[in-house]
């Protein structure tokens, strides 16, 4: 099985290379409520994923799940504590600073509908390295990186030239897979990127996105509720486990 | 790749924004076609006479010296004698000088008594001048000339008697003196269309047996006898002058209104009309107002366009914040957006003026007299166009800054 300590290809962020027994990602005393929204408070004492780890956060939705992926991928920032994606503290970025470090770090897959529908799918995989001058200049040739992703993905290359709008939902999920992991970010999110497909799919979906997450070396943190899809992961963890919920009404 | 993403976008919404780039497109080619109209107007008022210097009347304002002796609106309140208009011919510094007498009608036109010089002298739209479509300019004493409108209305023909009346919607003909037509002019979009043009010496013919205003009892002159007689006018209504050299219009003018013997105006046309224009301007501003108004509308229906789609394209805008993209990019995105949209109505719109002008110049010219010229779009137009773009940027940043707030509190998290 796979090693947490498997070499890992040092990132380069502000000229620093990341020692590979640094946490990927780590969130320490964190408080977060909605601005304007009525009691809705988050707190997240302690959580840590190691570098090259893969995770499975299980929730019913309503658990905060939501704010915290979104606290992860800086578009939020917390009240209080800190947040450090490989060595940056993202909670003490400016919001123009954590976009870009968003795109640079971290690839996303959402549950569904992950593709602007007027693209072709090359649009869509290459969208990422428009906002990540560092991340395109690791992915080398993107055109052929993209294909790659797609072939690994169980996808004819030719599919690239195709309209997103035209793709089944499982072929969808899968581009989403290929975008997230074009340029190897070192941290994948993955909301519940499953649920939109069917038994025989997810399995075969999960399979490819554990296999191409390794073979890139990346952290995988996947936010599901459904307890059946543990065994794949290096580590399940309630969301209650880690976090408090207040919703104290006034 | 965000631009070709952003022109993705608006081609998946083809319909909407095919019907707001429509929508634009018909204001804009109102707004230019307004301003095409309006101008064509001011330069058709003003071509109405060209090549005269001077137009000598007695004294009134300068305005209702034009709108009587050009426009043939209104009456003269007063005559120029003829001994003062000799006066005037014989001064060196006159070129040509082309006696006018109005006061006649045939039906509802008027009728003009003037010389064989008018035709040779009479200018409109930058020197062009007066053609006969049918026969002659007159010839003998009972010949009479008539405008395109006048031929057009009352079906007449060369050769056809016309009877004159005396005064204006009289009823007391001048039955006893009829009329021949020899010529019909060529439309000119002036008001010689709608004139009856006759020589002086025929005013005068038909006025020999008439005392104060009506017709003396028992007194029948025989056409014969008219024809014998000597028929030098009494008096003139206005006269139309050339000047020798152009430096010498003011002087003259000058010398015309400080003419001792009788109280004279002399006035420069083109001032004239700039001042009639300054009275007809009014309703060409409101014109204008209006079709601005249709532009607003117009950009208004956008930004309603640009609202009602923010709603469906909240996961657009997710997935592009989730990549990395800046709130920033957003407003950017759409205001880019809103700025293409109005830049290809603009520009739909400007062809859609040129096509209708194309197929409408004719007609209105033949209908109107107004000639409306296909040229190059005019730095006025050019401003307008891009003060559309502008505005349409300005007023796409309503939803632009509502997308702003959306997509950072949405952030990348939208549950559909």
């Amino acid at each position: 099985m796979r090693s947490k300590w498997s070499a890992t290809p040092p990132y380069s962020t502000c000229g620093i290379y990341i020692e590979v027994t640094q946490p990927i990602l780590n969130i320490s005393g964190v408080q977060f409520h909605w601005p304007g929204r009525t009691g809705f408070s988050l707190s997240v004492p302690e959580f840590s994923i190691e570098a090259g780890e893969t995770v499975l956060l299980l929730g019913e939705s309503g658990s905060g799940k939501s704010t915290l992926l979104s606290l992860i991928c800086g578009t939020i920032r917390p009240d209080t504590g800190t947040i450090h994606i490989s060595e940056t503290e993202i909670s003490a970025l400016t919001r123009g600073a954590r976009d870009r470090f968003r795109a640079e770090q971290i690839g996303v897959i959402f549950q569904q509908f992950n593709l602007l529908p007027f693209g072709t799918v090359l649009d869509n995989i290459l969208l990422p390295l428009q906002f990540a001058p560092e991340r395109r200049k690791r992915a080398g040739n993107i055109r052929a990186q993209a294909k790659d992703l797609c072939k690994n993905l169980g996808l004819p290359s030719a599919i690239v030239a195709v309209k997103s709008n035209a793709l089944s939902v499982g072929q969808q999920q899968r581009v989403a897979v290929a975008r997230a992991l074009i340029g190897q970010p070192p941290l994948i999110i993955a909301d519940e990127p499953t649920s939109a497909l069917d038994a025989d799919n997810q399995a075969a979906f999960l399979d490819l996105l554990f296999q191409q997450t390794l073979a890139n070396n990346s952290s995988l943190l996947m936010v599901s509720h459904d307890p059946r899809l543990s065994e794949r992961f290096d580590r399940v963890i309630r969301m209650d486990d880690i976090a408090h919920i207040d919703r104290a009404t006034i | 790749m965000i631009f070709r993403l952003a022109l993705a976008s608006l081609a998946a919404r083809a319909l909407t924004v095919g019907m707001t780039i429509l929508a634009i497109a018909l204001s804009v080619a109102l707004f230019l076609g307004v301003e095409k109209i309006r101008t064509g107007a001011k330069a058709s008022f003003s071509d109405t006479i060209s090549g005269t210097d001077l137009i000598v009347g007695a004294r009134s304002g300068s305005v209702q010296l034009l709108l009587y002796s050009v426009f043939r609106i209104g009456n003269a309140t007063n005559n120029v004698t003829w001994e003062s208009y000799q006066d005037i011919a014989a001064r060196p510094d006159v070129d040509w000088i082309v006696p006018i007498s109005l006061g006649d009608s045939h039906r509802q036109f008027r009728v003009m008594g003037t010389t064989a010089a008018f035709f040779e002298h009479y200018k409109y739209r930058q020197g062009r001048s007066l053609e006969a479509a049918e026969g002659l300019v007159m010839d003998d004493l009972f010949d009479a000339v008539i405008g395109a409108d006048v031929a057009a209305t009352l079906s007449y023909n060369v050769g056809d008697p016309i009877v004159v009346a005396h005064g204006i919607a009289s009823f007391t003909e001048h039955d006893d003196q009829p009329f021949r037509i020899s010529g019909i002019l060529e439309k000119t979009g002036t008001p010689v269309d709608r004139t009856v043009v006759v020589s002086l010496e025929a005013i005068e013919a038909i006025h020999v047996d008439w005392q104060s205003g009506r017709q003396a009892s028992g007194q029948s002159t025989s056409v014969e006898a008219i024809r014998a007689m000597e028929l030098t006018p009494n008096a003139i209504t206005a006269a139309l002058i050339g000047v020798e050299s152009p430096l010498q219009t003011f002087a003259l003018q000058r010398a015309i209104n400080e003419y001792t013997q009788e109280p004279l105006l002399a006035i420069l046309p083109g001032v004239a009309l700039q001042d009639l224009w300054g009275i007809v301007g009014i309703a060409e501003t409101a014109l204008l107002a209006v079709s601005m108004m249709v532009i607003v509308t117009a950009l208004i229906g956008m930004m309603a366009t640009i609202f009602s789609s923010l709603s469906e394209r909240r996961r657009e805008m997710a997935i592009l914040r989730a990549m990395g993209a800046s709130p920033r990019l957003i407003v950017g995105l759409l205001v880019f957006e809103a700025v293409l949209m109005s830049a290809m109505g603009a520009l739909l719109g400007l062809a859609f003026l040129y096509i209708g002008l194309i197929v409408a110049q004719p007609i209105i010219d033949s209908a109107f007299g107004l000639w409306l010229p296909i040229e190059a779009p005019t730095q006025r137009e050019i401003w307008v166009i891009l003060a559309v773009i502008g505005a349409s940027a300005i007023v796409s940043l309503i939803p632009a800054i509502r997308a702003y707030k959306t997509s950072i509190s949405d952030g990348m998290m939208v549950k559909t």
